[in-house]
């Protein structure tokens, strides 16, 4: 998405307009404005995916795929135009490489199960790197233990940066697949992925990228990128939860056996012989979540109309804020500072533990994360046990920001 | 505790409500936790974990005659839960296995029963009492109980430590 600007006009991003599409945003909690700063967890829904369910779940809803009535014809056209929209938002070759799955961790595993374990043998290497969420590592563990073969992880720094020749270093000839974030969670290290997956390419690796932590930062195109398989959740970018997306290629899908048997994955059935129906439905077993495809194509809308280089220059500056403020503050240590970084900062205080910073800033309506993100190999790495993670979204302030730091202050001096 | 959004003020805890959780008595025993540590021999070492936010910590405990005769923890954790394992060595050291197992339910209770009134058993422990306003913090006061009830099951005095995870 290209923004036409006037005559060298710095292009204005109006953050008050786009907030009131949120209606969560505008309200109160604990007495105080909701400052709402987990959107790594799950970022808030707007007007347009919200009506978009509404609408369906009133005047359309049927089961798809499956009748010849009106209702049937209503809600399948509606869940295959989010298909659609799905594909222009990737920007895959074709529709039937947009498979829609429960989120994330389904799209992993789904590879796992049905491209990788069919074909890996004792001796085969699956690699992945140090920074990756535990979908993106215990898929991989249970497919080795299934097969014998040996998952490798490749190191980060202190930054929490992966390199690529200290990736490019592990790649042998028994490496089946690489599979690494585009974002990391933890951290908000963006990976180099475009150069890993040339790397891995160079060498016949098939390649998956964990994107639920880039979708909703930054204008991905598959075919760019060129990796085999791309996976991402409804609930963070906007949409609704368990709905998701795995890309993958055409000519890999039509390879892969179907990974749940069911209706609607088939064309016919005796119980000799079942012929399994073609992409994208052979991976669609059951009827879906109708529902959260549907509002899940109207984010992807949502976020194709939206200026997403204003969108991606707001959140930089919220990064740039938050990196200066909280650094301000004694006893305050950033986690993860890679150089090219999504817009979140991990962090930890000394003397304050994560979970009572969750609490006292909830006090003031600040929502935060606090824990291990779901990623205990990186929190092992850097030595701690849990961070407070503060993540944004373009309709986050810098107000909200100087409230985080000042709650922030505030926990300190309480356990000083 | 899911208030709508049109829930009124008086539902949500106040800035009182998170003086009430921590206290004095909690913010002390966190920074300077009693009975912090390691115990050799021990009767029973088990250790307790929260997956939820990663606190972990290790109760061991010595047992003579059916009673408590030397219990330490060591591990990290939140204020809460650092506060709570702290208050809790200091209360069951001496107690029988029985009375050390009762004093958990009156502490369960304190944490999750709004009615109740703190039982005058509870001495020092009756400071966490304003958890029960943070339904998501039980966790953090409890685990240490927890820990210590199967370290009890799992006490054989006299014998080689014994070692097993909740």
């Amino acid at each position: 998405m290209q923004n036409v600007a006037l005559a060298d006009q710095p292009v204005t991003f109006d953050v008050n307009a786009l907030r009131r599409q949120f209606p969560v945003l505008s309200r109160m909690v604990r007495g105080k404005p909701l400052a709402y700063l987990d959107n790594g967890a799950s970022a808030q829904r707007p007007d347009a995916v919200i009506n978009a369910v509404d609408d369906y779940e009133r005047h359309h809803h049927a089961n798809i795929h499956r009748g010849v009535h009106t209702l049937s014809q209503e809600a399948t056209g509606m869940y295959e135009a989010a298909r659609d929209r799905l594909a222009d938002f990737i920007h895959a070759r074709s529709r039937h490489e947009v498979i829609f799955v429960r989120g994330t961790t389904e799209a992993i595993n789904l590879v796992a199960q049905s491209y990788a374990r069919p074909q890996l043998k004792p001796g085969d290497e699956v690699l992945i790197t140090h920074l990756e969420h535990h979908a993106n590592i215990v898929p991989w563990q249970m497919v080795c233990e299934q097969t014998g073969a040996t998952l490798i992880v490749a190191p980060i720094d202190s930054r929490g940066e992966v390199h690529e020749d200290a990736v490019t270093a592990l790649m042998s000839p028994r490496t089946r697949l690489f599979a690494c974030a585009h974002v990391s969670n933890a951290l908000g290290t963006v990976l180099p992925v475009k150069r890993l997956m040339a790397a891995a390419k160079a060498r016949g690796i098939t390649t998956l990228i964990d994107g639920a932590q880039a979708v909703p930062h930054m204008h991905v195109d598959v075919q760019e990128l060129g990796c085999d398989f791309y996976a991402f959740s409804g609930h963070k970018m906007f949409g609704p939860t368990g709905v998701g997306v795995l890309y993958g290629r055409e000519q890999l899908l039509e390879r892969m056996p179907p990974w749940q048997g069911g209706g609607d994955m088939i064309l016919t059935v005796t119980f000799a012989k079942t012929t399994y129906n073609s992409l994208p439905y052979k991976f669609e077993a059951g009827t879906p979540n109708i529902s959260g495809g549907i509002g899940l194509g109207a984010a992807a809308d949502f976020l194709l109309d939206l200026d997403r280089d204003a969108a991606h220059a707001h959140e930089t500056a919220l990064l740039d804020h938050a990196t200066a403020v909280l650094s301000k503050i004694p006893d305050l240590h950033i986690v993860g500072t890679a150089r090219d970084k999504a817009s979140l900062v991990s962090f930890t205080v000394t003397g304050v533990h994560p979970h009572d910073l969750g609490t006292i800033l909830d006090e003031d309506g600040i929502a935060i994360r606090t824990g291990h993100h779901c990623a205990m190999p990186v929190m092992d790495y850097f030595k701690l046990p849990a961070t407070a993670r503060a993540s944004f979204a373009f309709y986050n302030t810098f107000e909200e920001i100087d409230r985080l730091a000042a709650g922030v202050e505030r926990a300190r001096k309480l356990f000083a | 505790m899911l208030p709508a959004s049109n829930a009124p003020a008086s539902y949500s805890p106040d800035a009182m409500e998170l003086n009430d959780l921590y206290r004095d008595v909690i913010l002390d025993h966190n920074r300077k936790p009693r009975n912090f540590g390691g115990l050799e021999p021990a009767d029973a070492s088990v250790e307790g974990f929260n997956p939820l936010c990663g606190d972990r910590l290790t109760v061991r405990l010595q047992m003579k005659d059916d009673k408590i005769s030397d219990i330490r923890f060591e591990g990290q954790g939140c204020a809460i839960s650092t506060a709570s394992a702290s208050l809790m060595t200091e209360a069951v050291k001496g107690k029988t296995r029985d009375d050390a197992l009762r004093l958990f339910d009156r502490v369960h209770q304190l944490l999750t029963d709004d009615g109740a009134p703190p039982a005058e058993e509870l001495g020092k422990l009756a400071a966490l009492s304003g958890v029960r306003e943070f339904p998501a913090r039980v966790k953090c006061a409890s685990l240490c109980w927890h820990t210590l009830a199967s370290a009890l099951k799992s006490a054989h005095p006299q014998s080689l430590p014994a070692v097993s995870t909740e």
